[in-house]
């Protein structure tokens, strides 16, 4: 259907033009906290990959977000002088090394299994991190400087405000834009039917277990990539982006957004935190109260999501 | 690295002590899971939750006994609604979709449980104070007898389900849901009853564990993450089995705490559940795996 | 008593019942012949409430059941003997047969009866009353399939395919069990592929072919005539 295509990028260049245009006109808040959604929204559409497409729902996220942050923070402490595109190989590399071992484990285990191991996983690095003080900062976390954006031997400039977000957004579109390439490509489509039926994708003849190892690898990939930027844009790492909550959050974005649109996740992440933000001026800190009672309410009423209802449309 | 026998020993007979209060805790979550195949994210919230209305309910009438009792029946009959009200409509769908909405309650009990009772640690004091001479040793008469009465609390259990006119029912419905409901069992109510016999027993360890290790917020993730581990390496569904691995994880993270911190003595049973789940997937105490 | 009528119902997507009409009277046994797959089975499903109807009516004396709960259909007097038994495996046979008979209305003299009468027509199952359901043999478990039914004291049985599985000799035993119940009165709708047992036992057949009933007749004329019975199910 041409026309809902068109539909689709007319949409995409809207909200494109506006978040470039965003740390322009909005105050020093709202602008990192657009910033925030972007790189919150990079985790989430990682996480689809699995959840949406390939129907495994992970909650160890937190492991490949937290590992990217504390690879990439490494990186800028050890190498000299701070590098930024270094920190995003370190980070990378690292949640590589944590997907492959957990890729391992996707291709052996069944659904309810696999996500209580993916849970168990990140209280583990939870647990080397936050007692591993002279590694990792333990409680502390560590802090560091953040890179100019730079290309060795030619030009660098130092971050400003604006010129990182409009970094974090080239970073998540092009993320984005890749994500929808592979899952629109024979390659996606076969995580799709492995999502829906995967008996008979394997009797069809599709290496299942190959497939669900390329999708973990993917999806860790990108929540890495989204763990650098996160240490970047905030320069420390804490043990509690490694913590459950994290990958619990990333679930709720899921959820709500609508799992298996990719941008319904965006979405989702965007919605929580508004909502976050909204609740806290009223509840303070027991926002998850009412958000948590949103969140449990759509899971069995709204299922799909908010965009769920156009996810058809939205994979086109 | 010489460690001291009496330390082994203590270790021991702690392992032993906590096996049974996270015995309690997990025989209720692998009951609610063989009979409805939900797995209750919020089980160790129940714990917790068991834990406040326990320290409440001393707070105003010092009676342990009491505690127990009222924290037990109370977070019973609110399992009870809870289920009726957000689990029942799911039963059918997707077991991951109950996933997510326990998942869901859970982030509500939790910050619940600090809006209703405050950020700070609330106090349970054990009922029988002072320590009995295990050899030369100075052991809490407290510990024992937790253990005694979890133990006692999980054989009511066997009991009931063996024994008992309900127990029919219960076992019928874990077997075979349909066929169950074919021969007149209320299968919904029976479902309800269970997931509440689970959050009364959740309710109950909270109590019991209060005096060891305080009544704080988040000791529902910790429980719900070990009775998991505990679900699966015992088998899961199986009432003997997740006794046996309660006690054997127990063991080991309490030999673990005496090379390495307590806060990394919990890698023990996490890498006891994965290499389970790598090597006898139907759980470790399952007689043969079919 | 039971009557559907112009019932459809699908599996999923799958249209099984194409608007099945059956009636089964008050203390009759009724047979429902027919090749593998036609959705006999779906019939007695759609019946107990395992299945819910599309459309059409299924009526229990004269109140609509379409759509309630099978625990409420058994205590109006439907029992159910699935075609695999589904005997509780783990339970032993006295906690099989309490399954149905641990109900309210049922006091200890009336318990104690029921028992002994079903122990007297199941002697076998007197001898294995503390084992467990799943060492049973075969016919044992069809034995203690229908006892169990029994024990909700049913106006009507719906009985799917019994001789499915069974050695020859024991479909004699069979169709006697059937016979002592309709002569208690109770209204038997048996599913089979076994034709000479079918006839012997029923008084009126339909026959089913694809979801949909493509012949009924007395059974004394399918009897006399074999023509019928050649055509729908080739024998």
């Amino acid at each position: 259907m041409r026309r809902s295509n068109t539909a689709y990028w007319i949409g995409f260049c809207v909200i494109l033009a506006l978040l470039i245009v965003a740390p322009l006109v909005l105050p020093e808040f709202w602008r990192r906290f657009v910033t925030e959604i972007l790189i919150w929204g990079l985790l989430a559409m990682s996480s689809d990959i699995l959840i949406g497409y390939t129907g495994m729902i992970s909650f160890g996220h937190s492991v490949f977000f937290g590992l990217g942050m504390y690879c990439a923070a490494a990186a800028l402490l050890t190498v000299k002088p701070p590098n930024l595109w270094i920190a995003l190989l370190y980070g990378l590399a690292g949640a590589a090394a944590v997907a492959t071992f957990v890729a391992f484990f996707a291709t052996r285990l069944r659904e309810i299994y696999f996500s209580i191991t993916t849970l168990v996983f990140s209280q583990i690095f939870y647990v080397i991190i936050f007692t591993w003080t002279e590694v990792t900062g333990g409680e502390n976390g560590l802090a560091f400087s953040q890179p100019p954006l730079s290309i060795p031997g030619l030009w660098s400039v130092r971050f400003t405000p604006e010129k990182l977000h409009w970094f974090v957004l080239a970073v998540v579109t092009i993320s984005f834009l890749v994500l929808r390439r592979v899952t629109q490509s024979p390659f996606g489509m076969v995580l799709q039917a492995i999502r829906e039926n995967e008996p008979r994708a394997r009797a069809i003849g599709y290496s299942v277990e190959r497939y669900k190892i390329v999708a973990v690898m993917l999806s860790g990939l990108f929540a890495g990539l989204a763990g650098v930027l996160y240490a970047i844009q905030n320069k420390f790492a804490a043990p509690d982006f490694v913590f459950f909550v994290v990958s619990g959050e990333v679930v709720i974005f899921n959820v709500m957004g609508g799992v298996g649109t990719l941008v319904g996740p965006v979405a989702g992440a965007a919605f929580f935190l508004l909502l976050r933000e909204g609740f806290s001026r009223y509840f303070t800190e027991y926002y998850l109260i009412p958000v948590g009672i949103i969140f449990t309410a759509m899971v069995i009423f709204m299922p799909q999501g908010l965009l769920g209802f156009a996810k058809r449309r939205l994979n086109q | 690295m010489a460690i001291p026998l009496e330390q082994i020993l203590i270790q021991t007979i702690n392992g032993i002590v906590n096996g049974m209060i996270l015995a309690l805790v997990a025989s209720g979550l692998t009951l609610i899971f063989g009979i409805m195949d939900v797995v209750n994210f919020a089980h160790g919230d129940l714990v917790m939750l068991g834990g406040f209305v326990g320290a409440a309910t001393i707070a105003t009438t010092g009676n342990f006994w009491l505690a127990l009792l009222a924290a037990a029946v109370v977070i019973a009959v609110f399992g009870a609604a809870l289920q009726a009200t957000t689990l029942r409509p799911l039963i059918g769908r997707d077991p991951l979709t109950t996933i997510l909405a326990t998942f869901g309650i859970s982030l509500v009990l939790q910050k619940y449980a600090i809006w209703q009772w405050g950020p700070s640690a609330r106090r349970i004091q054990e009922p029988i104070t002072g320590n009995f001479n295990l050899f030369y040793l100075q052991y809490p008469w407290y510990r024992l007898l937790t253990a005694l009465l979890a133990a006692a609390i999980i054989g009511a259990l066997y009991l009931f389900l063996r024994y008992g006119k309900y127990g029919i029912w219960i076992r019928a419905t874990t077997q075979d849901r349909v066929m169950a409901q074919a021969m007149g069992i209320p299968v919904p109510l029976v479902h309800t009853a269970v997931f509440a016999i689970g959050a009364g027993m959740a309710a109950a360890s909270g109590v019991l564990f209060g005096p060891l290790g305080g009544v704080t917020q988040n000791i529902g993730l910790d429980f719900t993450l070990r009775a998991f581990i505990v679900v699966v390496v015992g088998g899961m569904g199986n009432l003997g089995g997740s006794i046996l691995a309660s006690i054997f994880i127990s063991l080991l993270e309490a030999y673990a705490a005496l090379i390495v911190s307590p806060a990394q003595a919990v890698i023990v049973s996490f890498v006891a559940l994965i290499l389970t789940l790598l090597f006898r997937p139907t759980g470790l105490f399952v007689p043969t795996p079919k | 008593m039971l009557t559907l009528d112009n019932v459809h119902t699908y599996y999923g997507k799958s249209h099984i019942l194409h608007g099945v009409s059956i009636e089964v009277k008050s203390g009759e046994v009724v047979g429902l012949l027919g090749r593998n797959g036609v959705g006999k089975s779906t019939t007695l499903k759609t019946v107990m409430g395992l299945v819910r109807p599309s459309e059409g009516h299924v009526m229990f004396e004269g109140r609509s059941i379409a759509g309630m709960a099978p625990h409420h259909l058994a205590h109006l007097g439907i029992a159910w003997v699935p075609e695999d038994r589904r005997i509780f495996r783990l339970l032993s046979v006295m906690e099989n047969l309490r399954t149905g008979l641990d109900r309210s209305g049922v006091d200890e003299t009336k318990r104690k009866a029921m028992l002994d009468k079903v122990y007297a027509s199941f002697p076998v199952l007197a001898d294995r009353q503390s084992q467990a359901g799943g060492t049973l043999s075969g016919g044992e478990q069809q034995m203690l399939a229908i006892a169990r039914a029994m024990m909700l004291e049913p106006k009507i049985i719906l009985l799917d395919e019994p001789t499915e599985g069974l050695m020859p000799r024991m479909v004699g035993q069979i169709l006697e069990i059937i016979r002592v119940l309709n002569r208690e009165g109770v209204a038997i709708l048996l599913v089979e592929q076994n034709v000479p047992l079918t006839l012997e036992a029923s008084s009126r057949v339909y026959i089913m072919e694809k979801g949909v009933v493509k012949h009924h007749a007395p059974a004394a004329d399918l009897r006399a005539d074999h023509t019928v019975i050649h055509q729908y199910l080739g024998i």
